[in-house]
């Protein structure tokens, strides 16, 4: 593709969100999207995991990304950190291509994730945990932290109230001391996402945030995603299997089967999409 | 202690080795326990500032007439320092592109060259000019590094003190490292390598940092071992002494800090206390190992000596974790 062709492209697209189709809420109509995926795809040696994948997602979205088992959402995930790269395709996130970026400078740009199968460090305390994540919003050199210079002092106290105030989100600021791999299921997910959040995203994606919680916990969860989005003015998308939490927060909502996207749009939409009840609620639906 | 005759002649020459080998265990241990990379390559960075370190005191004393031997010393440990921290980081920079077995195997392999280039290399010292060259003893001056034979005809400079400080510096350097931003990430990178680059933390540097940082100390606990003695060859750090360190790292607790120090020490001087079994000592040592690493790795023990020194963390169940604290 050629600079004009690409650059009219991008004009087209911010003055018309057509791939979104009814995605971007209202109030982020007129801001630059902070995520735009365009015809991303990945292909493992001749298997198209993900294919023709067009998404916008407005500045304080809240979106959900549903599908059956292997249908290619966490793939997906991976593409948009950069953790593979794309076969096809282009991924813009706040209006900045990504292409040849790695994970580390996808963060940087502002994309923070959490993980299905839990990754939080498990030997480092909580507190540590959150710091990690704090790692480059209040940097200091390796020779001010082995001289403790006063650079250290001031930054390490710096972190020290960041990372307690994030975990106040979650009530968690009296676990900061405890051991990371030792606290409950539910409470390693939680700490996932203040990690992410301590990395300063614009767009947070949770992979499966409610897995393993009860009803009670994920009602709290889901009140917790939409105090972030208000409190941080940022972008969440959200893999999830429990319909009431897709259904109950997610503003726009993307289903994906076998790689490809075949609906979009708000959750009464979705359910009233033949489409989808056929490839996935109707499996479920019995009678 | 050493003055008043409570030490007998054989451990007094043991003090610095027994300094070196804290120094080198817990720079093993900075990049083995902390950063979780196998480095099986450690003496390498030692023979590197030993011999540096060798003619780097030569060249003080003859071209720059530097009398004073504790400057002279220091001078020389940094001169062993800088080299091998050269020499980390042309090696990690392909070493570090790779992972877990392979990286332990390519360490092993740059240990084993350095060892084999320093067998060629010969220098020499012509009033102030140093001559180098490989596979050619035939050069101007006094040879300072004879090949094969080693270092011969050196300043025996070295002292405890100067061990003993290194240690502390080394210890200094090592702990502030770990208690900071770049010591998390390090450790974070050996925790969950997806998760660290995820958080936009540079994975590959932070692994740099924490070698570049051991081959450094290793290099300045070589320029001090090398000091010590009046004759050194390179054969001196082959592969055996990088294990031996090893054995010390692991011994005294991958990532434990002050195990590292105790192991270094003990082990050290075990062969020599063990004079009395005569031909049996090396056997008994290696008992003496296999039942250390039993006993530290018996699940009974440890719990009972979490127990007995609660440390945070060692309590890993539920309902503990909150109440510890």
């Amino acid at each position: 593709m050629t600079q004009t062709t690409h650059k009219k492209r991008m004009l087209d697209t911010k003055m018309v969100p057509a791939p979104s189709h009814g995605i971007i809420p209202e109030r982020d109509y007129y801001s630059t999207p902070v995520l735009e995926a365009r015809h991303l795809g990945i292909e493992f040696g001749g298997l198209k995991a993900v294919e023709d994948f067009n998404l916008i997602i407005g500045k304080t979205e809240i979106a959900g990304l549903i599908g059956p088992n292997g249908a290619g959402k966490t793939t997906v995930f991976n593409l948009l950190t950069k953790v593979y790269q794309p076969t096809m395709g282009t991924v813009l996130l706040n209006g900045k291509d990504t292409a040849g970026m790695n994970t580390v400078q996808a963060n940087k740009l502002g994309i923070a994730r959490t993980f299905q199968n839990i990754r939080l460090f498990g030997n480092m305390t909580v507190e540590d945990n959150v710091r990690i994540g704090l790692h480059n919003q209040v940097p200091y050199g390796m020779f001010t932290g082995i001289l403790r210079l006063p650079g250290y002092w001031k930054q390490e106290k710096k972190q020290h109230e960041q990372a307690l105030e994030l975990l106040s989100i979650f009530g968690m600021q009296d676990l900061a001391g405890a051991q990371a791999g030792s606290l409950p299921y539910g409470a390693q997910r939680r700490l996932e996402i203040v990690r992410a959040l301590a990395t300063h995203p614009s767009l947070l994606l949770l992979d499966e945030p409610a897995a393993g919680m009860n009803p009670h916990e994920t009602e709290e969860l889901m009140r917790n995603i939409i105090k972030i989005r208000d409190q941080f003015q940022i972008a969440v998308m959200l893999i999830e299997h429990d319909m009431n939490l897709v259904m109950g927060i997610c503003e726009g909502i993307c289903v994906l089967n076998y790689g490809r996207i075949i609906a979009k749009g708000t959750a009464d939409e979705i359910q009233a999409n033949p489409v989808v009840i056929e490839a996935y609620l109707g499996k479920k639906k019995e009678g | 202690m050493i003055n008043s005759g409570m030490m007998t002649r054989s451990l007094k020459g043991q003090m610095i080795p027994i300094c070196v080998y804290i120094v080198m265990a817990v720079s093993l241990n900075l990049v083995v326990g902390i950063s979780g990379e196998l480095s099986l390559g450690h003496a390498g960075f030692m023979s590197i500032g030993a011999f540096s370190g060798i003619i780097a005191s030569a060249w003080l004393h003859g071209a720059l007439n530097v009398e004073n031997e504790t400057l002279r010393l220091v001078l020389s440990m940094i001169v062993g320092g800088v080299f091998a921290g050269v020499f980390g980081v042309l090696i990690g920079i392909p070493v570090l592109r790779l992972r877990g077995d392979y990286l332990a195997i390519v360490t092993l392999a740059f240990g084993e060259i350095i060892r084999n280039v320093m067998n060629c290399l010969y220098f020499s010292l012509e009033g102030s000019r140093l001559h180098v060259s490989f596979n050619n003893p035939n050069i101007p001056g006094t040879l300072l590094v004879n090949g094969p034979a080693g270092a011969t005809g050196v300043d025996k400079i070295a002292t405890f003190t100067a061990g003993f400080v290194l240690i502390l510096f080394t210890l200094l350097v090592v702990l502030n490292l770990i208690n900071s931003r770049s010591g998390r990430a390090i450790m974070a990178t050996r925790d969950n390598r997806i998760a660290a680059e995820a958080m936009g933390i540079n994975v590959t540097k932070y692994k740099m940092m924490a070698f570049v940082t051991a081959a450094v100390l290793a290099g300045m606990a070589g320029a001090l071992y090398g000091l010590n003695f009046s004759t050194v060859a390179a054969s001196k750090f082959k592969f055996d002494t990088s294990i031996l360190v090893l054995v010390f790292v692991v011994l005294g607790g991958i990532g434990n800090i002050w195990g590292s120090i105790i192991a270094a020490a003990l082990l050290t001087v075990l062969p020599e206390l063990l004079r009395a079994f005569a031909d049996y000592r090396m056997l008994v040592y290696a008992i003496v190992l296999i039942l250390v690493m039993l006993a530290t790795n018996n699940p009974m023990i440890r719990s009972l000596a979490g127990r007995l020194f609660r440390r945070g963390g060692v309590d890993t169940t539920a309902q503990g974790g909150g109440a510890d604290q």
